[in-house]
Order: C-alpha cells, then structure tokens, then sequence
C-alpha cells in the first residue's frame, strides 16, 4: 500500500507541476508560441480519437478529416452572432432556422462533439460491416463526401466561401482543458472492461464475438465516441483559427493525424499525446526548411515543401524500421519510469491498479 | 488571421489544395461546355446524349488504365496502392520534362516517361512495400500512405507546386466535328490505347508463363511460392506493368487536361481504386468495367442534372459505399472470407 | 429421455457447390460428455461454427435448451450458455493472460459504459469481482503463476488451457472442445482427459469436443458421432464405434 500511496503522490505532484506550467507558460509565451502551443492540444484531441479507432479497436479509419469539418461548422455556427452569420452569407442567405441560433461557446463545442458523434454512429452502422482497408476506403469517402456536402450546402455552410470572423473563443485554458479532459476519459475508457472488449477485438475479432462480446456494437461505439472527440477538436479548431473553409477538410488532413499516431505507436495515448506535441512543434521549428538555406557550400533560395518531404520521409523510415513507432503499445507509468531507473526502486512486486 | 491560418493545418498544403480544387472545377468546366450550350436550349437529346458518351467512354478509358494497376496490386498483394495515382502523375511529368526541357520530340519522351515511370514503381514496391510483405495489413497500409504521402511532397519540391502547362502536340489537339458532336483527337485516341493495352495485357496474363505465375499468386501466394514460382519476381512484373498502364495513363490524362500539378494524381486516383473496386478488385476486367462506368456515371449525371454539378466527387464515393454495402465482392470479383 | 440440451434437427451447410455438412443431427444430454470424430476435412469444425453462429445454416434447425438458436449472432449464443475453444488457438495476442480471461466476463458484467469509465463504486465492485473469478480460473488451469504475461508469449499447451479457462469465463453451460490435445504429449493428454471430467463436475457442464488423439476420446467421451465428408456415418457409445465397420473404413481406406 505504501508504494501506491507513492504513485499517487507523484501523479498528485505532477498534476499540480503541470497546471503551474500552464500558468507559467500563458505568462512567458508569446503570441506565436502560444498559437503553437494552443494547435499542440487540438492535435492531441484529435491523435487520441483516432488511436482510439486505429490503435485501441484496430478499425483502419481514415474519415477523420470530415468528421473533424463537420465539429468545427456545428460549432461555428452555433456561436456566431447573428450578425457574423449575416456578414459572412452575402452571397445567399442562411437558412432562417440557424440565423438566430447564437450559443455561448461550451455548449456550442458539446453540440458539435454531439453532432458529430451522430453522424459517425450513423456512418459506423453503415461502413462498420467491412474491415481493413475496404473500411478505411469507406470512411475516406464518406470524408470525402463530407467535404463535398460542405462545399456546396451554401445556405447552411457558406460554401466555399467558408466562414470567417469567429470569436477567438478557444484559449490555451480551452485547449489544454479539453486536451486534459479527454485524455482523462480515454484513459479511463482503455483500462475499463469496455477497454479491455475494444482491444479484444483489435486483437481477434472471432474470439470477441465468441467470448460473448457484440463485436459489431462494440466497435459502432468505439467510432462513435471516437467521432465525438473528433468533433470536438473540430470546435476547438474552428474557433483556434477564427476562418474554416471545406477545404482545410481535404483528406489529406487525416493522413497528418495518421502520421502523428504511427509516430507515437499505433495503440499508445502517451505516445500520441507526445507525438502529437512533438511533431507541431517541429512542424514549426522546421519551417525554416521552407525557406532559402544556407548549407556552406550550398545556398538555396527557398524550397516550399521541404518540410513536409522531412515528414513523410520520418513516416516511412518508422514504419519500415521501426512499426511500434515511439512507445509500441506500451504506455507511461511512474513503475516503468522506476525500471528504466529514472525514480528510485521500490520493494515488492507490482501490481498497479 | 493569415498568421493564424499557416499555423492551423500541419502541412502547407492549403495553396495546392486550393489548386487541385480549382483545377477540378476548371476540369468540369471544361468537359461540360458542350453540355451547357445544349441542354440550355433542348431538353435532353440524342445528340447530346452521344456527346457526352463519347466524352464519358474517353474519360472512362483513362480510369480503367489506372484501375487496372489497382486491380492487380490488390489481387496479388491484397495491398491498396495508394501511391498509385502518384506514379500516374509522375508519369505526365517526366513526359512534359523530356518534352519542355531535353526538346525530345514527343513520342520519345512519352516512352522514356513510361519506363522510367516503370522503373519507379518497381522500384517503389522493392523499397517501401517488400520489406514489410509479413507485417500486419495495416502496416502495409501505412507504408503505402506514406509513400504517397512522401512522392507528394518530393514532387511540390522538385516539379513545384505551381501548376505547368502540358504541351499538347498537334496529332492530340485537333477537333473533329462528327454529326454535330464535338470530339478532340484525344478523346478517340484515349479509348482505342486502352483496348489495345487491355487486349495485350489479357494474353499476357492468360497466354504467357508469366501470367500463369501471376494468376497462381493472385490465387494462393504461400501455394504458388511452394509451386517454385518466384513470387518476387512476379510481385516486381505487376508493379511494373501497373506502373507502366499509369505512366500511360498519365500522359493521357495531360493530353486531355493539359495542366500537371503535383498533388493531381490523388483524385483520380481513389476514384480508379473505386473503379477497380466497383468492377471487382483483382479482375482485370471487373477494372475496365468499372472505369467505365464510373466515367459514364459522372458525365451524364452531370449532363443530365447539372444542379449536382458540385457534387461531382462525391459521386464515385457513394457509388463506393453502395457497392460495398450491397455487393461487397464488386460486379465481377469473387467471395473470399476468412477462415475460422 | 428427457428434454436434450444441444438438439440440430437436419442441419446443412453448402459452401458454393461444396456440401460441407449434411443432415446433421446430433442431441446431447445434459452433463454429457460427446466426442465429434471423423478423418481431415469431414466437416467437424464447421459443425462447431453452425451451431454457435459464426456461420449459419443453409438449412435445418439448432436448438439449444428447447429454444431456436438458428442464425442467431455468435455472442448472442454465447450469452446463452455455450463457449468454445478454437483448433487454431485464438487468444487476444497483445493482451496479457488475465486480460484474456477478463474480456471474457464482459457481457456477464452487466455495466454499462457510464459507470465504467467513471470507475463507480457499483462499477469497482463488479471488477473486483471479475479478477477474484479470473484469478480462480486461471489457478484450475494452473496458469496463475503467469497472470502478467502475454498471451502469445506461453508455450503452446499452456495456450490451449488459456483457451479453456476463457471460456470458462463466459459461464458456459455447454462447452464445445476443438481439439484439445492437438500437440500434446501422451502425459499431456492423460492430464488434459482427468482435466475434462474435472470441469465438466466443477462447473456442471456438458462438453462436445473434437479430437484426433483416440486415447482422449475414448477415454472421456461416453458417446460419439463420426463425421465423414460432411455426412454422419456412425454414432454410439465408443465400444460400438470401435466395432463399426463404417467408422474403420472411414478411418483406413478399405476398397
């Protein structure tokens, strides 16, 4: 009991460590580092909704860049004034039922985390009957039509237009509150039997349905809490940049987020959520790859691009070298940070709760 | 916030995305001229119905060529090639180089593209799909998503992102005015390379030795390689003919749409993996089929309710998802299960 | 006789032009112990399937406990009372051995997804529950020393008990055996058929089972069926099934 009490006392610690650094860190960083800092958050809300699918339930989905579009435009427009909706819809108006609408932005995010939700149980009734890479395919085009519904949905979404001039309501208490929040639940959620029945199936399918779980079930609820979070990083996002348009929900949107899960390992929340932290940041430390380079001998004068090569390539050499990416499936504990012999022993054996 | 716009997304994708938007509008645009100006003034006619068939059958062939590099990849490695569509627009941007910079003339440097786009996807299975062939489906997957994740953006950084203009020979561009229906020389030539194609790489695959081997790893890998047959070297042929039927593809497409762009592979190519899909993956004419129907599908959709014009690509995908649902095995694919 | 736990009444099954199972009817009492017989490819492992849902029957009926279970979702058929083990061992790879045997006691949990994430007294006490009845199972199986380790990491026999023991978790009153001494020694097997009579006392079973090694089923079963191409050629107690010249020709090929 005596070294439970220890872990509990250092969670306790760090918690508190981690909430005077966030003070620390609204004070100290400036209005770029904070923009970053803010992105780092949203982008580990969405890294743990689809490891959650990918990793935890081994559901290959790639509809996250849609379901991610359709949080933030629920959520825009929930909150706009009805004043910004009539600014932005010049060219057609908004339907009348929505022009009014005008929430505070709590629960505008949970009616976009709702929605969401919905329209993934919708989608996973419907494409969860196919696996592997036709259900990856199937999700990738109901993102797809996503996009496309947005784009042309004028009288709800503005089109192509997009929306601009939301309330810049997502501040680092937001984001980091929400990225928190989320990975408490998840955390919760994996260590549960409903957990325990998501990964059965990741790791045998048969064996779930034979071992009494609703495989089918299981996994429509594992996309649809999975959508919901998704929905929610959406919120947040939209009003992070304060302009959407469908276009930031092109696909290929999914694939960074693919990128940021394989990085950390497919079935980690910690590798996620410092894969997630780690490559924005490095997104941004290496936009200097972009522009002109002085190499010594070689002086170029700018190669938009290059930094993504940098990534895509980091993709590839981890997923041919190195499958289990940063932590494999393993996850953060104050026993194994003991092992590797960065905290002193304890007695007795383990067994954590 | 600009600012605040280049921080949101990860990538810097949003200007070439924003041009493969465009283009793709532009491209409707383009094809759906003739639609307009007739369906303005008569309801739907014969005429315009045979307007846009020939149109649907030209844009319907070049799906079916890239389908068919799906279809085969899928069937023997149960692999979506996702880097397919990027070995497709690698091949219409080595032809365009060999043209606009090395001055070849343009069939010399449509085949120097074709095998050197060859090359390229052999190349691509050897280094991003071989070392991985035991590994969980999902690995496989990954790889292929990074490694078009990764021709994407070399491409933005060695051909850049700004969109080239194709250079159209003559032979290509002329207009023939047949019975009141608008054709360019390259909407005949399109179907007539791919029949041709199709009817070599039938007796390839149902003639020679090789496509034996092929059809023997397509059925059973782990039989075939106790058969003796290198699957290696069989796995290396399929790239390489895929490859190839892209390259084609490619240039054709560039002919059709003289404009090559570096993220341009991606559209039509997850709509030729729908084709392959739709027609039944691993069967070479389930890919035809499919291209060609999905070609049909758009055009006259588009011709016939021109309100959905903005919906265009969405169309393959629901047509996806029916297919799945309803007939997951395709038009003409075969049931495979698992075993318990 | 009274009322069988296990009944299929003319079972088929066609796979393309393929009759995999035909006129399949076998009864068990309840607290039997049957053994399913028959050469490579008779039919015996699709039976397994037919009756606990992972495929469904072309046509005829299965009734289990007087009810229809025809067609029915496997987990819903487990839900009822049956359990299984697979001839290719089907554990959750990248879960540890306790894990294995806790998936399995999910749907008898009877929490719902609120409380569990909330770790909610009413939730704790039921997983407290749930390791007590792991802990147990995996110690009748004598594999409690190992509780922690990856599942794939056990030897193979010891996988097979894990099999056992997670199915037992799902409180099967009926229990299907897909080869369970495959691989395993003739110590082995002695220890697997004491095993068998074991369980089925302790936990008032009735158990079906397919096996190759004569020995275990002989031992252990007090009737048989015999499987031939998909077709019932025999059934009795063993000493009948010894004698009958069907099973023999079956089994050794006489011209």
């Amino acid at each position: 009991m005596k070294s439970m009490s220890r872990n509990a006392w250092l969670t306790f610690a760090a918690s508190l460590a981690g909430i005077a650094l966030l003070f620390v860190f609204e004070e100290t960083f400036d209005r770029f580092t904070m923009q970053i800092f803010k992105l780092c958050a949203i982008n580990v809300i969405l890294a743990l909704s689809l490891n959650l699918i990918n990793g935890f339930t081994g559901l290959f989905s790639l509809g996250h860049a849609g379901l991610m579009g359709l949080g933030a435009y629920t959520c825009a427009l929930l909150a706009m004034t009805p004043a910004q909706k009539e600014d932005n819809f010049f060219l057609q108006p908004i339907v009348p039922w929505l022009l009014d609408v005008h929430l505070p932005f709590l629960p505008s995010l949970l009616a976009a985390g709702l929605f969401t939700g919905f329209v993934g149980w919708l989608l996973g009734v419907v494409a969860l009957r196919l696996r592997d890479d036709y259900l990856a395919i199937a999700t990738l085009g109901f993102s797809e039509i996503i996009r496309v519904v947005l784009t042309n949905a004028q009288p709800i979404t503005n089109g192509a237009l997009g929306l601009k001039g939301l309330p810049r309501y997502t501040t680092m208490w937001w984001a980091w509150g929400s990225a928190i929040a989320v990975t408490v639940f998840l955390v919760l959620l994996i260590k549960s039997s409903y957990g325990r029945a998501f990964k059965s199936i990741r790791d045998n399918e048969i064996a779930a349905e034979a071992m009494g779980i609703d495989v089918f079930g299981m996994k429509v609820l594992s996309f649809t809490i999975s959508s919901f979070l998704c929905g929610i990083a959406g919120g947040l996002l939209a009003h992070y940049l304060t302009t959407i348009d469908p276009k930031q929900f092109f696909f290929l949107k999914t694939f960074d987020i693919l990128l940021i899960v394989v990085l950390g390992g497919v079935g980690s929340i910690t590798g996620s959520i410092v894969a997630a932290i780690a490559v924005t940041a490095s997104m941004e430390i290496l936009r200097f790859l972009d522009g002109p380079l002085n190499l010594g001998f070689l002086v170029t004068n700018g190669t938009p691009g290059l930094r993504m090569v940098f990534f895509s390539a980091l993709l590839m050499i981890v997923i041919i070298f190195r499958q289990q990416g940063l932590m494999g499936t393993s996850e953060f504990s104050w026993d194994a940070l003991a092992r590797i012999g960065l905290l002193p022993r304890r007695g007795g054996k383990e067994r954590d709760g | 916030m600009t600012e605040a716009g280049n921080l949101a997304g990860l990538r810097e994708a949003a200007p070439s995305q924003a041009e493969l938007d465009r283009r793709d509008t532009e491209k409707s645009q383009k094809i759906d001229v003739s639609v307009f100006s007739v369906s303005g003034s008569i309801s739907m006619d014969l005429q315009t119905f045979l307007q846009q068939f020939v149109n649907a059958l030209s844009l319907g062939s070049l799906y079916a060529l890239i389908a068919i590099g799906y279809t085969m990849v899928y069937g023997i490695l149960r692999l979506i090639n996702f880097a397919h569509g990027d070995i497709f627009m690698i091949g219409g941007y080595l032809a365009f180089y060999g043209v606009g910079i090395f001055a070849m003339p343009w069939w010399l440097s449509a085949c120097l593209a074709i095998a050197l786009t060859t090359v390229f996807g052999v190349g691509l299975e050897r280094a991003a799909y071989r070392p991985l062939r035991d590994s969980p489906r999902i690995s496989i997957m990954i790889s292929a998503i990074g490694a078009s994740f990764l021709i994407e953006n070399l491409a933005i950084v060695l051909f850049d992102a700004r969109p080239k203009a194709f250079p159209v020979p003559g032979l290509f561009a002329a207009n023939h005015v047949v019975g009141g229906i608008h054709v360019a020389s390259v909407s005949l030539i399109i179907p007539l390379v791919t029949a041709v194609l199709l009817a070599i790489l039938l007796w390839i695959v149902h003639r020679t030795r090789t496509g034996m081997a092929m059809r023997a790893v397509s059925t059973d890998i782990e039989a075939a390689r106790l058969m003796a047959v290198d699957v290696d070297r069989i796995v290396s042929v399929t790239f390489a003919i895929g490859s190839a039927l892209a390259a084609i593809g490619g240039i054709l497409f560039a002919l059709k749409y003289p404009r090559l762009e570096p993220l341009m592979g991606i559209m039509p190519g997850m709509k030729c993996f729908i084709a392959a899909v739709v027609g039944g993956i691993g069967s070479i004419g389930g890919a035809v089929l499919g291209g060609l129907l999905l070609g049909l599908i758009e055009l006259m959709t588009i011709a016939f309710l021109p309100e959905l014009t903005g919906y265009k690509d969405a169309f393959a995908f629901i047509l996806l998802i029916a297919v799945l649902l309803f007939k997951p095995t395709g038009l003409l694919g075969r049931n495979q299960g698992e075993k318990v | 006789m009274g009322a069988a736990l296990l009944e299929t009444v003319d079972v088929h099954k066609q796979f393309g032009g393929l009759a995999a199972v035909s006129a399949f009817d076998i009864r068990v009492e309840a607290g039997e112990i049957v053994g399913l017989i028959g050469p490579n490819g008779a039919g015996k492992t699709t039976t397994f399937n037919l009756i606990t849902g992972v495929y469904k029957p072309t046509r005829g009926k299965v009734l289990f406990d007087g009810r229809d279970i025809t067609g029915m979702a496997p987990h819903a058929i487990t839900r009822l009372g049956i359990a299984r083990t697979f001839q290719n061992i089907r554990l959750f790879r990248d879960m540890s051995v306790l894990e294995n045997v806790l998936v399995a006691q999910h749907m008898r949990m009877g929490t719902n997804l609120f409380e569990a994430t909330l770790r909610l007294p009413s939730y704790l006490r039921r997983e407290r529950r749930i390791h007590e009845r792991a802990r147990a199972l995996l110690a009748e199986v004598g594999l409690d020393a190992h509780e922690e380790a990856k599942a794939t990491s056990l030897p193979y026999g010891r996988q097979r008990r894990l099999e056992i023991a997670r199915a037992l978790a799902t409180e099967p009153r009926l229990l299907f055996l897909d080869e369970p001494a495959a691989g395993m020694n003739p110590q082995e097997s002695v220890e697997l058929m004491e095993f068998i009579l074991k369980i089925r006392d302790q936990f008032r079973l009735t158990i079906v089972l397919i096996e190759h090694h004569m020995q275990v089923v002989m031992g252990v079963c007090e009737r048989m069926y015999v499987l031939d191409y998909g077709v019932t050629i025999a059934h009795g107690t063993p000493e009948e099934i010894q004698k009958d010249p069907r099973v023999i020709e079956a089994y050794l090929g006489v011209e």
